[in-house]
C-alpha cells in the first residue's frame, strides 16, 4: 500500500504529460458550431451584382445548398476560388455565395476577373446574416440540407481533398436521406 | 523642488500606461447603457482573434459584433438576452466566463476538489508522524536531567 502511494506522483505526472500532449495537436480554432441542426436564418440582402435585387430566404433552391462566405480582402479565398467553380458544375446541390465585410466593386470585379461559380452571391456588408450565421472569418462554408437545416460549418479554404474528406460524405447521408422520405 | 520632483513622478507614471482600443463613436442614451456596453464587449471574447475581448479587437468581426451589442442595447434588451443571443451565433466560446454546465464541471469545481484532496494528503501524512510521537517516553535518565535542568533555572 505504502509502495502504490509513492507512485501516485508519476502516475499523475504521466496523466497530466498526456493530456498536456494531446493539447498540442488540437486545432484552436476550429470551433463548433452552434448552428448545426438549427434551420437556416431569415435574411434580406441585396445581391453583389445588383444593389436594387433583394434576396431573401425563399429565394434559396430546393435541395441541397451550399453557402459559401468570401471576401475580396481574404487570401484564402482566392485560393479556393478555382476549386468552387469546378464544385459549381455539379446538379447535386447550388453554391450560394455571402460576400462579407466587403466593398461592392471590389466584388464585382473579383467576380468578373476570377469567375462567378455562384447562383447568387448576397452582399452583407454589415455582416447581418454572417452574425447570425455565426461567421468569424472567412472562407466558410455552410452545407444545408434540402429541409433548410444547416448541416455543417466548414472554416478554410475547399480543394479536392477537403471535400471528399469533409463533404461528400455528408452530401451522400443527405442524398439517402431524401430518398428515404420519399418512399 | 519637492513639488515639481512630485509632478514629475506623477506624469512619468500615468505616461506608462498606454491604451490601444479601437474608437467606435457610438451614442448612448444614458450613461448606464454606455456603462453596459463597455462591461458586455469586456466580458464576450472576439472569436476571430480568440485572445482578446470584443473591446480589444479590431477585426471586421469583432466591429461588427460590437456593433450587434451596441443596436441590441438600443432595443432595450437585458445582459442576459444579449449574452445568449452571442451563445447562440458563436457558442459557449465567446463566454470569458464560461456558464456551469456538465462541460464545465470540472473546470469550476475541478480546482476545490484538487484543494481537498491535498489537504487529505496531509491530514494523513502529518496523523501519521503525530502517532509514534506521542508514545515516546522519557527514559529514567532522560528524566533526571530534565529535572537537574529545572533545578538549575530554579
Amino acid at each position: 500500500m505504502n509502495k502504490l502511494i509513492r507512485f501516485i506522483p508519476l502516475i499523475l505526472f504521466f496523466a497530466l504529460g498526456i493530456v498536456l500532449f494531446r493539447g498540442l495537436s488540437l486545432n484552436p480554432t476550429a470551433l463548433p458550431s452552434a448552428l448545426i441542426g438549427k434551420s437556416f436564418p431569415e435574411f434580406s440582402l441585396a445581391t453583389v451584382k445588383d444593389a436594387t435585387n433583394i434576396m431573401t430566404k425563399a429565394d434559396l433552391k430546393s435541395g441541397i445548398k451550399l453557402v459559401n462566405v468570401w471576401g475580396t480582402w481574404c487570401p484564402s479565398c482566392r485560393v479556393e476560388h478555382s476549386y468552387l467553380l469546378e464544385l459549381a458544375k455539379s446538379k447535386r446541390f447550388t453554391l450560394y455565395g455571402l460576400n462579407y465585410d466587403d466593398e461592392r466593386e471590389l466584388a464585382q470585379q473579383w467576380l468578373t476577373r476570377l469567375g462567378d461559380p455562384y447562383q447568387f452571391s448576397a452582399f452583407d456588408e454589415q455582416g447581418k446574416l454572417s452574425v447570425n450565421l455565426g461567421v468569424y472569418a472567412a472562407p466558410e462554408t455552410f452545407v444545408v440540407d434540402d429541409l433548410g437545416i444547416i448541416r455543417k460549418r466548414f472554416a478554410g479554404p475547399l480543394d479536392e481533398r477537403v471535400w471528399r474528406r469533409e463533404f461528400e460524405p455528408l452530401i451522400i447521408q443527405i442524398e439517402n436521406e431524401r430518398k428515404q422520405r420519399g418512399k | 523642488m519637492f513639488n515639481k520632483l512630485a509632478l514629475f513622478i506623477v506624469l512619468f507614471l500615468s505616461s506608462l500606461t498606454i491604451y490601444a482600443s479601437p474608437v467606435d463613436t457610438y451614442e448612448f442614451k444614458d450613461e448606464v447603457t454606455k456603462i453596459r456596453f463597455n462591461a458586455l464587449t469586456k466580458e464576450l471574447r472576439c472569436p476571430k482573434c480568440q485572445n482578446q475581448n470584443l473591446a480589444d479587437s479590431n477585426s471586421p468581426i469583432a466591429a461588427d459584433l460590437r456593433r450587434e451589442v451596441y443596436e441590441l442595447l438600443q432595443q432595450g434588451k437585458a445582459d442576459i438576452e444579449i449574452v445568449d443571443f452571442m451563445v447562440k451565433r458563436y457558442g459557449d466560446f465567446v463566454l470569458y466566463r464560461p456558464r456551469v454546465s456538465s462541460l464545465t464541471y470540472v473546470l469550476w469545481f475541478g480546482p476545490a476538489l484538487l484543494l481537498l484532496f491535498g489537504v487529505a494528503i496531509v491530514v494523513l501524512i502529518l496523523r501519521r508522524r503525530a502517532i509514534p510521537e506521542a508514545e515516546k517516553v522519557l527514559t529514567v535518565e532522560q528524566k533526571n536531567q530534565l529535572d537537574n535542568i529545572l533545578k538549575d533555572k530554579e
